[in-house]
């Protein structure tokens, strides 16, 4: 089937197979920060947006997104050094696979509430896990963006 | 101690912004993505013998390449596990056999053009077993009738050290004591024996195994791989296809964590031989479920142990066997069963008259286990802080008094730490600090909430090696680079742990330089000398040193050219950061010797400096947690964790606090809920991140870290190891709070609601 999207603001159009997942259509498309660590939606690895909404590209099929935009780290460059710049001064990023997929669920989260309190930084981004940092220096990371962003 | 100009600082990872920003930097982002797909048809069963397996239909399919079979691979063993000649774990793998051991061992290598493509040719592959009858307890593997590896070509190369018998079932046997034990136990007043179980555990690491292989402008075979060892993946590779080392060449690009998972060659042989073969290009991308059911889990162990003590706490004899199953391959089995005790029964040093460690590691017909974390170590110290804290409780002493008591101090002779002195030891230190910290002597055991829930807290010690002694091997190259900086080249493999950063690190202190005057290079087998790989927490203090050597060795270096430049006796001349001076005043810069290097010179600029350690000095670490258990439903929530670690001096602030994070939650997780089960057939029920649980961010409460170092004369600057210690603690410190909470001690890890629940109405 013909789709037509528009990734990180470049209009594609394209014809696809009907079954393909969207995340291998990004990485397809050479959208690498795009990472699968499960086969079951648990990992939060995959996380992109379509519309600007947060969603696990791993199960949802790029047909979904026809006519959407979706945006993946790739598109966010800005964003990403400013705030993955705290991130990166805890030591927080290890081996940094999961790095993409909390970057876009937590830029998403700025988005959404720009002053979380700590318990809701841990709700919102519940699902993105990391087997590396134990999540405290991500949290650290967090919680001094913030404390930036608010002085701004 | 002296003041440092760059360790210690929390200098950001090297490769920091590039991880954050989503750069493509492992393996399956930078390959020639028009390649083979490689995909595995695995065993239904246990335990069989395939009678037939036919692939000619499968074949057929439009886009496949290639099918192999048991009957297609070199008919010669070798061993999965990254470890240095001579390797203790035997001689037990092919790369596809006509006997499959365990459920999810693969019986077939489908390559073609597209997933699609091998996913239909494997459903079109006929193989008919003969069904085998399995063992699956691992308390009558040995010396059971029905062999798991009855063939003859199975063998080992360490026979002297573990006794490894395939024809008993035996991966190997191991004995270690010291004192008249029978005596010692003779004059205590307590004795607690038990028997503790950890299963096994899941890496879990987010990037599942994976490489890339193609033939290069050579005609060799390149690997690309998410491996923690390319040394032993080049060796294993060569051993598996028959070919010479030197036509395989390793390179490791980022890795999506590693624990130990990826120091056992896990996927690569299978696109290498693919490679090897057809000569194109190929890549293997494990799915998830593939790392559940046939990955590198932690060894499940069974801990039976004795330790006594007088009326007044003084712990005298303790006595540890520990049975290990290694599942159907023996990688990592003979070694990892060492820490339980190496790691475990030194801790109490103080007092101890006597001790005595033996263990049996068996073959099963479940996945096969391999290095994760700990090594073994976290097993041992879950039964051994077990059975002291139910000491203490019984003398009615406090737990932490029982440890001051007994615990090792610096200076100490460690019979049971292969007679090691404790050089460098803050142990005490660490105590007393988390003591203050967590504010234990102001809290209460238990305190009921009111609501169903109570309140408690619990504490454990902790200790590791930093490198594996007499054996490992970690190498440095570091170059003058033109512009007056440097260029450090290394075989070690940098997990996401930071070791780029710290080794560079180490050179910019030993130049007097700044980290980014430091480029770090890794890891090639064509570039990077040799180095044993990163896994025995070994990376700072092993090659940390080699990069230490290397950087004084290249000063000398810099210092005789300086003396031709300056026409100056080279005893005269001192090197500071930038250039190297005379006492006149004269100068020259180090762009100036790096531009006068390459012109009508024969003084090297390019220097590698190899190192090896006698000794692996122990890094320490004391854990008290605090947690909230409802006594309704047997849910326990972690409130506050407090950790304090001595690993000599902390090289990197930030790396080192997270390190200790990581390793606790990985640890909490293993305490709480990662569970391997076993269908009645022994195929894994938890095959999935959905029904394998790890922790997330609601599961960790409070993590507070500290450090109290001690200063190793052996490590570079001072530095031990923390990598793999800062998951030691948490199982036996939750079982202290479960106890506290309950009044029952639990004895199998993990410590699920049902369990404790059941622990109550007991
Ligand atoms: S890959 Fe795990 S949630 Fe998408
Ligand atoms: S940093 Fe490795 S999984 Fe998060």
């Amino acid at each position: 089937m013909e789709i037509k999207i528009k990734l990180n603001g470049k209009l594609i159009k394209e014809d696809v197979d009907a079954g393909t997942l969207l995340i291998d259509w990004l990485r397809a498309h050479k959208c690498f920060s795009v990472k699968r660590g499960c086969e079951t939606s648990n990992c939060g690895l995959c996380t992109v947006f379509v519309n600007d909404k947060p969603v696990l590209s791993c199960s949802v099929l790029v047909a979904r997104a026809n006519g959407c935009s979706v945006t993946t780290l790739e598109g966010l460059q800005k964003e990403a050094e400013e705030f993955g710049a705290y991130i990166a001064n805890e030591g927080a990023e290890q081996c940094g696979f999961c790095n993409p997929g909390f970057m876009m669920n937590a830029i998403a989260m700025f988005r959404e509430n720009p002053d979380p309190t700590d318990d809701e930084i841990r709700a919102y981004l519940a699902g993105n896990l990391c087997r590396c940092s134990g999540y405290e220096g991500q949290l650290r990371g967090i919680k001094k963006y913030l404390q930036y962003k608010k002085g701004e | 101690m002296a003041e440092f100009k760059t360790i210690t600082k929390p200098v950001m990872k090297k490769d920091a912004m590039q991880l954050v920003t989503g750069k493509p930097v492992y393996t399956d982002d930078i390959i020639n993505q028009d390649c083979l797909i490689v995909k595995l048809l695995r065993s239904p069963h246990a335990s069989a013998i395939i009678e037939s397996i036919d692939t000619k239909i499968a074949q057929k399919v439009p886009g496949i390449e290639a099918i192999y079979t048991y009957k297609d691979v070199p008919q010669v063993r070798f061993s999965n596990a990254g470890q240095t000649f001579p390797e203790a774990s035997p001689y037990d793998h092919q790369i596809l056999d006509q006997r499959v051991r365990y459920v999810g061992e693969p019986v077939a290598i489908i390559a073609g053009e597209s997933e699609a493509a091998c996913l239909k040719a494997m459903k079109l592959i006929k193989v008919k077993y003969q069904v085998l009858e399995p063992v699956f307890d691992m308390h009558t593997a040995k010396d059971n009738p029905i062999l798991v590896h009855p063939e003859e070509n199975w063998r080992t190369l360490s026979y002297d050290f573990y006794k490894s018998d395939n024809k008993r079932n035996l991966v190997s046997h191991e004995e270690d004591s010291h004192g008249d034990l029978e005596k010692a136990f003779a004059e205590c007043d307590e004795i607690v024996e038990h028997t503790y179980h950890c299963k096994a555990n899941q890496q879990a690491m987010m990037e599942t195994f994976r490489t890339y292989c193609e033939i290069d402008t050579y005609g060799r075979l390149h690997v690309i791989s998410s491996t923690q060892i390319i040394y032993h993946v080049r060796r294993i590779v060569s051993n598996a296809l028959q070919i010479p080392k030197s036509k395989v060449r390793v390179t490791k690009p980022r890795i999506g964590g590693g624990f130990g998972a990826k120091q056992t060659s896990i996927s690569e042989v299978y696109p290498a031989f693919v490679t090897w073969m057809t000569k194109k290009p190929s890549k293997i991308i494990f799915t998830r479920k593939e790392c559940q059911i046939a990955g590198s889990p932690r060894h499940e162990m069974e801990m039976k142990i004795r330790v006594g003590a007088t009326k007044d706490g003084h712990i005298k004899a303790i006595d540890l066997y520990v049975l290990s199953n290694s599942g159907a391959y023996g990688d990592h089995g003979p070694t990892t069963v060492g820490l339980a005790g190496h790691k475990s029964i030194p801790l109490y040093t103080g007092g101890m008259e006597a001790h005595r460690f033996t263990a049996d590691v068996v073959y099963t017909n479940i996945q096969s286990a391999g290095a994760f974390r700990g090594y073994g170590a976290p097993q041992g110290i879950f039964a051994l802080e077990s059975a002291v804290n139910e000491l203490a409780a019984k003398l009615n002493i406090d737990p932490i008094k029982i440890r001051e008591m007994n615990m090792l101090k610096e200076g100490m002779h460690m019979d049971a730490y292969f007679h090691e002195d404790a050089t460098a030891c803050a142990l005490d230190r660490c105590m007393e600090k988390a003591k203050e910290m967590f504010d234990w002597d102001n809290k209460p055991d238990c305190v009921d909430l009111g609501n169903g829930k109570v309140r408690s807290k619990g504490v454990a010690m902790a200790m590791q090696g930093s490198c594996i002694s007499n054996l490992d091997v970690g190498s440095a190259t570091v170059r003058l680079t033109e512009d007056g900086g440097y260029l450090l080249v290394i075989g070690a493999a940098d997990m996401g742990t930071g070791c780029d950063t710290v080794l560079s690190q180490i050179l910019a202190e030993c130049m007097d330089c700044d980290v980014d005057d430091v480029e770090v290079m890794s890891a090639d087998t064509d570039f990077s000398p040799y180095d044993s790989g990163s896994y025995a927490s070994s990376t700072t203090y092993i090659t940390g040193m080699a990069t230490y050597k290397a950087g004084m060795k290249l000063k000398e270096q810099i210092l005789k050219i300086s003396a031709l430049k300056l026409n100056k006796p080279i005893e005269e001349l001192t090197m500071e950061s930038k250039e190297v001076v005379a006492p006149d005043g004269q100068s020259i810069s180090l762009v100036d010797i790096a531009t006068a290097s390459m012109c009508f010179n024969d003084i090297p600029t390019t220097v590698t400096e190899t190192h090896t350690s006698p000794v692996s000095p122990p890094p320490y670490m004391v854990g008290m947690v605090e947690i909230e258990l409802d006594k309704e439903t047997g849910e326990v929530e972690v409130k506050d964790y407090v950790g304090v670690v001595d690993c000599g001096t902390v090289m990197n602030e930030n790396l080192a606090r997270v390190q200790t994070e990581g390793g606790i939650v990985q640890g909490i997780g293993m305490a709480l809920m990662e569970n391997v089960t076993y269908t009645k057939k022994g195929a894994i029920f938890e095959e999935s991140l959905m029904n394998y649980k790890i922790p997330t961010r609601l599961d960790m409460g409070v993590l507070r870290t500290a450090f109290e170092s001690s200063y190793e004369e052996s490590g570079p600057y001072g530095a031990k190891s923390i990598g793999e210690l800062v998951i030691d603690t948490p199982c036996p410190a939750i079982n202290h709070a479960i106890y506290n909470a309950i009044g029952k001690f639990l004895y199998e890890v993990p410590f699920t609601p049902e369990k404790i629940v059941m622990a109550q109405d007991e």
